[in-house]
C-alpha cells in the first residue's frame, strides 16, 4: 500500500522502473514473508492447473512447433506483415499510426483521446501500456484512466505496480484487497468480507456505469493477424469485451511484435496461449474485430504501432528469439527465482525470465547496472524453456545477454574489473590440463579453495560450508596408480 | 495512410519503424515452413452424438446450464427457464426466429447499449461451437445480433443447432469470416485474480445456458 | 530458424547407441571390450577425486577399459554461463583437443555434458570458429553422461552394487531438462541390494546452486536451497544422491552446515559399492 508505489512510476521510457540491481531488490523481497506465501500459493496452483490441461492435449508438441514457427515467421517478416496489416485497417475504416518510442507512442494516444474530449478513458489490462508509460501520460494530459481489470484495478488502487504479467495483484491476498476495496470504492459495503467473490461483486458494481457511460477506451491486443487486419483481445472477465464494445472511440496500442502472418495461425495460437496462461482450455472470452463494424461497437478505432526497442532486439540474430513471446507467463509461474522472490524484484513492466531478456533488449542499456543484473537472476535450471509454448530457449538467451552485459559493462571502463581479471586468470587455468593439475596441488598444499577469499563467497559461506580440498586431486591419483597402464 | 490524425509526425515515425526493421534483418532470409502437424479436426464430424456429450459436458465443467432438445421444442424450453427464473424482460437479435421467445423484444441498431442494462434476459443463435473445450462462437449474424446484446444483460441463453458443433479449434476457424465482429465464449466470465481462486460472474452475463437442438431426437 | 537449432537439440533425447556386440548383461561377458574416455570434470578432478575413483572403480568391474586423457581441464561452462564467451573458448578448443582420440566419452556429470551437448559448438559457431564446431559437435556426439552409459550402451541396470542406506534422489535441473536422463538413475538405484529409494518431495525444483547464481544472487540461492533441504530432510533418508557434484556440493554445504548427519554422495559412489569394498 505504499503510496506512490515501490521506485516511482513517472518518467517510464520503456519497461524499466526500478533503480536497484536485481541481488539487491531480491533480497528485500525474500525478507516478505507474506509475499513469499502468497506467490507459492498462487504459482503452485497456477502450476498444477497448467499441467494437467497441457496433459491432455495430445498434439501439445505439434502445437508448440508450430507455435515457434510462426513466431519465428512473424520476426522475419516484421515490416512487410506490418504494411500488410496497416492496410487491412485503413481498408475497414480503422487508422494506424506508428511511434519510435514510448514518449511517441503516448502523444500519440493522448492526441486520439484529446480529439473527443474525454477526460475519463477506460482501460483493458495491456502490457505494452504499462511499458510505455502512458496511465503517467494521461493524467499528465488531465484526462483519468481507469482500469478495468480487476487485478490492475487492484494494483491502481494501492499505488502499486503489477508484479505478473498475467495476475497482477498476485502479491496481494485476499485480506489486503478487501482492505483496499473498503476504503478506495464506494460501492463496498461496511460489512464486506474477503471472500473473493464477494470482492469481485463490488468491482462489478464500481465499473458497471463507467462501462455503459465512458466514451473512449484504451486496450492492448494479444496477436494482429496481418492478411485480415483482424485484431485479438483474450480474456476472462468481460471487462475486455465491455471495453472493446460499447465505448464510441477506441485506441489501441500494440508492440510491433504482436503481428502473426495469417488467420490460421490462431489454430495454434489460440490453443497454446489459454493453457499456459491460466492453466484454462480456453479462456472465458475472446475478442475479435477488424477495423470498424457499422452499427456494432466503437465506429473511431485507432490502431498504434509501438517499436520502444524492439527494432534493436530483431537486429541481435540470437536475441531476436525472445520477440516469439506471446506473453503467457508460464516461465514466470514455473521459475523458482521468480516464485521466491515474485515481480517486483526484476524492477520491470516484464519480469521473471523472459522479462530479464526483455527488459535489457527493450531499453537498450543491457550493460547497465539494473538492467545488467537481470540476466543473472536465474540458475539456468530450464524449466522455463520446458514450459513455453513458442519454444524460446530462455536460458540460452539469459546467458547470451551475460555476455552482452559483460560487453557494455566493460565499454568505457579500464582498467578491466576485478571479476574479468578473476575469470581470465581462471580461463588461463582451466585451458590447460597440466597448468589445471598444477592450480589442485597450489590448493591442496593451502588445504582451502583459492577463491574463497574473495567477496561475493562470504555471502555464500553464512548458509552453506565449502567443501575442503582432497589430499590429492583425481589427476594425481591416476597418474600415481596408472602410471605406465596408459 | 493516416486519415485526420492529430498528430502530425507519424508519417515519418513509420518510414523510421520500417526502416530501422528492414536493416535490422538480413536480406533473403526465407522463413521456414510452419509444420502444421497438429490436430486438424478430430475424428468425429460435425453434430455428432460423441461431440454434444462432450460440448455438455465441458460447459456443464465451466459452470454453464445446458439442455437439449429437437427443434419444434425450443420455444418450450426457453419458456421453462423463464418462468423458473422469473424473468420478465427478454431481448433478442432481429434474426432469431420470433417463435423462440414470443413477446420478446427485438433489438434495434439504434437501442443505446445503457437501456440493454435494464433487460433480464437476452436469447441468441451461435455461429460455431467447439466441443473441445466448451465455446461458442458468435460472429455478429442477425440471429446473434450486435456485441453489446450478449455482454451487457446479466443473462444469455444461447440456441446451438447441432449442425453447428464441431470437435476443435482449428475446425471452427477454419469455418469463421474473420472480419466480422467475433466473440469466443467459453463459460460464464470469471477471473482468477485473487489469490488465483477462480471466481465466476464478473463483467460479462453471469449466467449462460446453451439450448442444443438435435434433430434426431 | 535461428531458434529451432537450440531448442531441437534440448529436447531431443540422448543418441541411443547399439549395444556394440548386442550383449544384454555385462560387458565384461563381450567378445569387444568397449573402452571409454573419463570426462572427469574440473570440480571432480580438483574437489571431489572420490567420484571419479568411484567411476572408474564400477566402469572397471562391468568390464569396461577406461582411460584418462590427462590433457583435458574444463569443459567451459562456468565461464560461457557467467558472460565471458571469449575466455571460454580456449578452454573448450582445450577441451576438444584433449578428446580427439576418444571414440566414447562419459562424464559422472550432467551439467558437463550438457554443456557439451549444447554449449559448445555453439560458443565455438557465435566466435566464428567453424572448425572446431564441427569438431565440438562430433565429439558432443560421442559424449555420454554416466547412467546413459550403463543403461543404454551397457544395458545394465543391476550394476551388481549393495549399500543398505535409505537414499533419496534428486534430479538435477541439467540432467533432467538438457540430457533428459529420465528415469535411468532411478531404475539403477532400484537395483541396489538392501538401498531403500525414497521419493523426494518437488524434486524437480532446482536446488539453487545455478554456478555463478549462487554468487551473484546469495540470498535468494539461500532461499532455494533451504527449500531444498527440508524436502531433503522430510523424507528421513541418510543419503541424498544425484549425478552432478556442482549441485551435491551445494547441498551437501548446507546440510553440513545446518549439522543434520545426512550425507550427500555421488550416485557413481553409490552404485561403485559392493559392500566387500569401501
Ligand atoms: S517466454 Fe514463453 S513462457 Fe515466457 S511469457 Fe513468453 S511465451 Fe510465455
Amino acid at each position: 500500500m505504499s503510496a506512490g508505489g515501490p521506485a516511482g512510476r513517472s518518467g517510464a521510457h520503456g519497461p524499466l522502473r526500478g533503480r536497484e540491481p536485481f541481488p539487491d531488490a531480491a533480497r528485500r523481497a525474500l525478507a516478505d514473508t507474506q509475499l513469499r506465501q502468497n506467490l507459492a500459493r498462487a504459482t503452485r496452483t497456477i502450476r498444477a492447473r497448467r499441467a494437467e490441461v497441457v496433459g491432455e492435449v495430445p498434439d501439445w508438441e505439434a502445437l508448440r512447433e508450430a507455435g515457434r514457427a510462426i513466431r519465428a515467421e512473424a520476426t522475419q517478416r516484421l515490416p512487410e506483415l506490418l504494411e500488410t496489416l496497416e492496410a487491412q485497417v485503413v481498408a475497414r475504416g480503422g487508422t494506424v499510426h506508428w511511434a519510435r518510442d514510448a514518449a511517441e507512442a503516448t502523444r500519440v494516444v493522448v492526441n486520439c483521446v484529446q480529439a473527443t474530449g474525454a477526460r475519463e478513458v477506460l482501460k483493458v489490462k495491456s502490457m505494452t501500456t504499462q511499458e510505455i508509460g502512458l496511465n503517467t501520460a494521461l493524467e499528465r494530459a488531465g484526462i483519468r484512466p481507469v482500469e478495468t481489470d480487476l487485478a490492475e484495478l487492484i494494483v491502481q488502487l494501492a499505488g502499486d505496480t503489477p508484479s505478473h504479467i498475467v495476475v497482477p495483484a498476485i502479491h496481494r491476498n485476499r485480506e489486503e484487497i478487501r482492505q483496499l476495496f473498503r476504503q478506495h470504492l464506494p460501492e463496498a459495503p461496511a460489512a464486506l468480507g474477503d471472500d473473493p467473490q464477494e470482492l469481485a461483486a463490488v468491482a462489478r458494481r464500481h465499473l458497471r456505469q463507467k462501462f455503459l457511460r465512458a466514451p473512449v477506451a484504451i486496450s492492448g491486443v494479444n496477436f494482429a493477424v496481418a492478411e485480415t487486419g483482424t485484431l485479438v483481445v483474450v480474456e476472462s472477465e468481460g471487462n475486455g469485451r465491455m471495453c472493446l464494445t460499447l465505448p464510441s472511440t477506441l485506441v489501441t496500442v500494440m508492440g510491433i511484435e504482436k503481428v502473426i502472418p495469417r488467420w490460421r495461425d490462431l489454430d495454434v495460437l489460440l490453443q497454446l496461449l489459454p493453457r499456459s496462461a491460466t492453466g484454462e482450455r480456453m479462456n472465458p472470452y475472446t475478442s475479435m474485430w477488424t477495423g470498424v463494424t457499422p452499427g456494432d461497437g466503437p465506429q473511431t478505432f485507432h490502431l498504434v504501432l509501438v517499436d520502444g526497442g524492439r527494432s534493436r532486439a530483431l537486429a541481435d540474430p540470437i536475441g531476436r528469439e525472445a520477440l516469439r513471446c506471446i506473453r503467457c507467463s508460464a516461465c514466470l509461474n514455473v521459475c523458482p527465482v521468480f516464485e521466491r522472490v515474485g515481480g517486483h524484484a526484476y524492477g520491470s513492466v516484464y519480469p521473471g525470465p523472459i522479462g530479464a531478456i526483455l527488459t535489457p533488449q527493450l531499453t537498450g542499456r543491457p550493460g547497465d547496472r539494473v538492467t545488467g543484473s537481470l540476466p543473472f537472476a536465474s540458475t539456468l535450471c530450464g524449466a522455463c524453456l520446458d514450459a513455453c509454448p513458442v519454444l524460446i530457449d530462455i536460458p540460452q538467451l539469459l546467458v547470451h545477454l551475460r555476455g552482452v552485459a559483460r560487453a557494455g559493462a566493460r565499454q568505457g571502463r579500464r582498467p578491466p574489473s576485478p571479476s574479468t581479471l578473476a575469470m581470465g586468470a581462471a580461463a588461463w587455468v582451466m585451458a590447460d590440463g597440466s597448468r589445471l593439475g598444477w592450480a589442485g596441488r597450489a590448493a591442496r598444499l593451502g588445504r582451502r579453495l583459492p577463491a574463497a577469499g574473495l567477496p561475493p563467497l562470504a555471502r555464500w559461506l553464512r548458509t552453506r560450508d565449502l567443501p575442503t580440498p582432497p589430499p590429492e586431486t583425481f589427476r594425481a591419483w591416476w597418474a600415481r596408480t596408472r602410471r605406465g597402464r596408459s | 495512410m493516416v486519415g485526420a490524425d492529430p498528430a502530425r509526425p507519424v508519417v515519418n515515425a513509420r518510414t523510421v519503424v520500417l526502416g530501422r526493421l528492414r536493416r535490422a534483418l538480413q536480406p533473403g532470409v526465407v522463413p521456414e515452413p510452419i509444420v502444421r502437424a497438429y490436430r486438424q479436426a478430430g475424428p468425429s464430424p460435425p453434430g455428432a452424438p460423441a461431440l454434444l456429450d462432450r460440448l455438455q459436458a465441458r460447459l456443464l465443467d465451466l459452470g454453464a446450464g445446458v439442455r437439449r432438445t429437437a427443434p419444434d421444442t425450443v420455444a418450450e424450453v426457453i419458456a421453462a427457464l423463464l418462468a423458473a427464473r422469473g424473468a420478465t424482460t427478454v431481448v433478442v437479435p432481429a434474426g432469431l426466429p420470433r417463435t423462440f421467445v414470443p413477446g420478446a423484444v427485438v433489438d434495434a441498431a439504434d437501442r443505446p447499449a445503457p437501456t440493454l442494462d435494464q433487460v433480464d434476459l437476452v436469447v441468441t443463435g451461435c455461429a460455431v461451437a467447439i466441443a473441445e473445450t466448451g465455446t461458442l462462437v458468435l460472429d455478429g449474424s442477425p440471429d446473434q445480433g450486435r456485441r453489446a446484446l450478449t455482454l451487457v444483460p446479466d443473462w444469455h441463453i444461447a440456441v446451438v443447432a447441432a449442425a453447428r458443433v464441431v470437435e476443435t479449434l482449428p475446425e471452427a476457424i477454419a469455418r469463421l469470416d474473420p472480419t466480422r465482429p467475433l466473440t469466443f465464449i467459453s463459460g460464464p466470465s470469471a477471473t482468477s485474480d485473487i489469490e488465483f481462486r477462480r471466481v465466476e460472474g464478473v463483467h460479462g452475463p453471469r449466467t449462460l445456458d446453451v439450448i442444443l437442438v438435435t434433430t434426431g431426437g | 530458424m535461428e531458434a529451432a537449432a537450440g531448442h531441437a537439440r534440448a529436447i531431443r533425447p540422448p543418441a541411443r547407441r547399439a549395444i556394440p556386440d548386442g550383449g544384454p548383461r555385462s560387458a565384461a561377458t563381450r567378445v569387444t571390450r568397449i573402452r571409454v574416455a573419463l570426462l572427469a570434470t574440473c570440480l571432480v578432478d580438483t574437489l571431489f577425486p572420490d567420484v571419479g575413483r568411484a567411476t572408474v572403480r564400477l566402469l572397471e568391474r562391468l568390464g569396461v577399459d577406461v582411460d584418462f586423457p590427462s590433457g583435458q581441464a574444463c569443459c567451459g561452462q562456468m565461464h560461457v554461463n557467467a558472460g565471458y564467451p571469449e575466455q571460454a573458448l580456449a578452454i573448450i578448443r582445450n577441451h576438444v583437443a584433449a578428446f580427439s582420440g576418444a571414440e566414447l566419452v562419459v562424464a559422472p556429470s550432467g551439467s558437463c555434458v550438457g554443456a557439451v551437448r549444447h554449449q559448445q559448438a555453439r560458443v565455438a559457431r557465435q566466435a566464428g570458429d567453424l572448425a572446431l564446431a564441427r569438431d565440438a559437435e562430433a565429439l558432443a556426439a560421442r559424449t555420454l553422461e554416466l547412467t546413459e552409459l550403463l543403461v543404454d550402451v551397457l544395458a545394465i541396470e543391476d550394476v551388481g552394487a549393495r549399500f543398505p542406506h535409505r537414499v533419496t534422489y534428486h534430479p538435477t535441473c541439467h540432467a533432467l531438462r538438457l540430457l533428459r536422463v529420465g528415469d535411468r538413475p532411478r531404475r539403477l538405484l532400484s537395483r541396489v541390494r538392501g538401498l531403500e529409494l525414497v521419493e523426494l518431495g518437488d524434486a524437480e525444483v532446482c536446488c539453487g546452486f545455478g554456478g555463478t547464481f549462487s554468487v551473484a544472487n546469495p540470498d535468494v540461492s539461500a532461499a532455494m536451497l533451504g527449500d531444498k533441504l527440508s524436502r531433503v530432510l522430510a523424507t528421513g533418508a541418510e543419503v541424498v544422491t544425484a549425478v552432478d557434484v556442482s549441485c551435491l556440493m551445494h547441498i551437501a554445504g548446507g546440510l553440513s552446515r545446518l549439522r543434520t548427519g545426512v550425507r550427500a554422495m555421488h550416485l557413481a559412489e553409490i552404485l561403485a559399492t559392493t559392500g566387500d569394498g569401501p
